[in-house]
């Protein structure tokens, strides 16, 4: 759906699993995850963790990017929950949070978009006796990564006539005009939804 | 009076998407620097605050929602080019999801004063949604790392910060207010919005 | 045809619109005034984003103040902004998310929609992404959208504002080869010399309703 997607395309095992199925794997893992207390059975989880990314064939950079947030994150938890707390839960802690976040990246990584949108939109379907319209869902999404496009132009924008006043470092002189225009490309985007009859479907 | 515009879903889908798109830029976009710091500040923790206070509490919550949907997909809307499920789980991920709380409660504030809210309203209105952010955020994190007292404690870091930024927001949403009258009214004409911008030149 | 019945309009204490009467049966309709004459809340009434505040609206004799699915299926509107009217990340896929309520299969759409943009100058651009589109594109690409839904009229305001001469020209020569009725609010008066009637507005009245040659006459005096 978008180039700018975390996904990381690949035909491996984690890729092919179907999205349902991951999706409550993944939940699964978590809730065990969540439950287990020792700190071997915990080694384990990040194992398991590690072995996905070695069948999923992620690239080194994605990797590398994993394991520096994490390290980020988990390195000064570790320091501040041994002192307040102890040894072991710190590791505890840690070690959870190492393989609910490596799990929850992996699922990221080897699923795509449009095929998640869809999995949601076909779990959702049963909701329509509701007036829930699942069916908008996708469409929904598509219309905000549209706009993502559209605004980031406008951001472009406004930061160059920042720059030439000479004001970049007021976050004041680039919000107030970034906002304004956005609030005006809605006022544009609805009248031309409007137009394509959006609103009477 | 004329049978108003605002008649058309539309606009309000038209909002609630493009303001959602908005906060994705304030994260993909770099932030800005203040004054003589070297690391650009992140301005996307103002995004709610905006969207409570401009959109109103029903629309800014659901622009959040919809916001934070698109992170649980996997786009790297959040600051840093963060995104998928993995922020949820990680000790901040509850700052993220109260993001929608904070929208509605900012939102709540700014009503009762349209359509002409000033700043003293906004900032109240910011305060409190920035608080509604920590009764969610503290809590959760409390129970990733299962020591409430320590993830309070820890999250004080984040309270200079977030005060500038709550006064940065409601700051902005007031000059906006004054640009765009309205904005976050019942009777939101679509096309005011846009010929009064129209004035101000782009 | 389009009627208008004594069709004014307020913004709050702002009167924009004055009793406006006109029957609009031509091929080719022209709208041309000064900034804020009215023209851009005139056209959306004939689809009914602007519901006027007295007077009515018929359109085939439906008013779109009080029908206006089934009058915003007639009638097609282009603006002015071709960034605001894209709402799909492609080319194809935006002209195609037009044809969402038709029958077609998924199938059908896209190679409808390719058949589309090949007719009106952006043969090869089905995906595209429409952004990286240039403007001229882009606007082609708003009408491609547009007619998609197949309207009876097409209504466009201001549609070549923000594109360079060349756009221009090429735009009107697209615009120019419809079948529809096409009712267009426009500065550009070289685009209308060959339209079969021009209405001139002037703070929300009309005040000329002529062939293009007395009606633009009339126009460039009041300009002074
Ligand atoms: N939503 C609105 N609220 C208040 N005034 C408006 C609004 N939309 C347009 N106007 C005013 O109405 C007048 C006519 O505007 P418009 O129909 O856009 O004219 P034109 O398209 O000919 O430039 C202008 O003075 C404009 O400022
Ligand atoms: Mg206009």
């Amino acid at each position: 759906m978008n180039p700018g997607a975390l996904y990381h395309p690949g035909t491996s095992l984690p890729h092919r699993l179907p999205v349902g199925g991951k999706l409550v794997g993944l939940l699964g893992f978590a809730a065990l995850v969540f439950v287990a207390r020792s700190p071997w059975w915990l080694g384990g989880g990040v194992l398991v963790v590690a072995v996905g990314y070695a069948l999923a064939r992620v690239p080194p950079a994605s990797w590398s990017r994993l394991v520096r947030s994490l390290l980020v994150l988990l390195v000064p938890l570790f320091a501040v929950q041994w002192w307040l707390i102890g040894l072991d839960s710190a590791t505890v802690v840690c070690l959870r949070l190492a393989a609910t976040l490596g799990m929850a990246n992996l699922f990221t990584l080897t699923t795509r978009i449009d095929d998640l949108v869809d999995a949601i939109e076909r779990a959702t379907r049963p909701l329509h006796r509701f007036g829930v319209r699942p069916d908008r869902f996708g469409l929904l999404v598509g219309f905000t990564v549209q706009a993502v496009a559209a605004l980031t132009g406008i951001a472009a924008d406004v930061r160059e006539a920042q720059r030439a006043r000479g004001m970049d470092r007021s976050v004041v002189a680039f919000a107030v005009p970034f906002l304004v225009r956005t609030l005006r490309h809605a006022d544009e985007l609805g009248e031309a939804l409007a137009a394509r009859g959006v609103a009477d479907d | 009076m004329a049978r108003s515009r605002s008649a058309l879903p539309a606009a309000d889908l038209a909002r609630t998407v493009v303001f959602a798109a908005f906060i994705a830029v304030l994260g993909i976009f770099p932030g800005v620097y203040v004054g003589g710091s070297a690391v650009p500040i992140v301005v996307q923790n103002m995004g709610p605050l905006l969207a409570g206070s401009i959109l109103g509490a029903r629309r800014g919550a659901v622009c959040l929602l919809l916001f934070l949907v698109l992170v649980a997909l996997g786009f790297p809307v959040l600051s840093g080019g963060r995104g998928g499920l993995a922020v949820f789980a990680g000790p901040t991920g509850g700052f993220i999801l109260g993001w929608a709380a904070s929208a509605a409660v900012a939102g709540l504030l700014v009503r009762r004063a349209l359509p002409r809210p000033g700043l003293p309203t906004l900032v109240l209105a910011c305060v409190a949604g920035a608080a509604m952010d920590y009764l969610v955020g503290v809590p959760y994190w409390g129970a990733v790392i299962g020591d409430f007292g320590a993830a309070a404690k820890q999250s004080l870091v984040f309270l200079p910060g977030d005060a500038a930024k709550v006064v940065l927001a409601a700051v902005v949403a007031a000059i906006v207010h004054r640009a765009l009258p309205q904005t976050g009214g019942p009777q939101v004409g679509a096309r005011q919005a846009g010929d009064r911008a129209e004035a101000e030149g782009p | 045809m389009i009627e208008f019945e004594g069709v004014g309009h307020d913004y709050g204490e702002r009167m924009v619109l004055a009793d406006v009467n006109a029957r609009l049966r031509e091929h080719r309709v022209a709208l041309v005034g000064a900034n804020g004459s009215g023209k851009s809340t005139l056209v959306r009434t004939i689809n009914g984003l602007v519901c006027p505040s007295r007077g009515r609206v018929l359109v085939d004799g439906r008013d779109p103040a009080l029908d206006g699915r089934s009058v915003r299926r007639r009638v097609g509107f282009v603006f002015t902004n071709p960034d605001s009217q894209i709402v799909m990340p492609t080319a194809g896929e935006d002209v195609a998310f037009s044809l969402r309520r038709s029958d077609m299969s998924k199938k059908e759409r896209t190679r409808r929609a390719v058949e589309i943009l090949a007719a009106h100058g952006l043969d090869g651009y089905a995906d595209h992404p429409a952004h990286q589109l240039s403007g001229g594109q882009k606007q082609l690409l708003a009408l491609c959208s547009m007619l998609a839904l197949m309207p009876d009229v097409l209504v466009c305001d201001e549609p070549t504002t923000l594109l360079d001469p060349r756009n221009k020209r090429h735009y009107a020569e697209v615009l120019c080869g419809l079948e529809q009725q096409v009712v267009l609010a426009t500065h550009d008066l070289h685009l209308i010399e060959d339209f079969d009637r021009v209405l001139v507005l002037e703070a929300g009245r009309v005040v000329a309703d002529d062939a293009p040659a007395d009606a633009l006459r009339y126009y460039r005096k009041l300009l002074g």
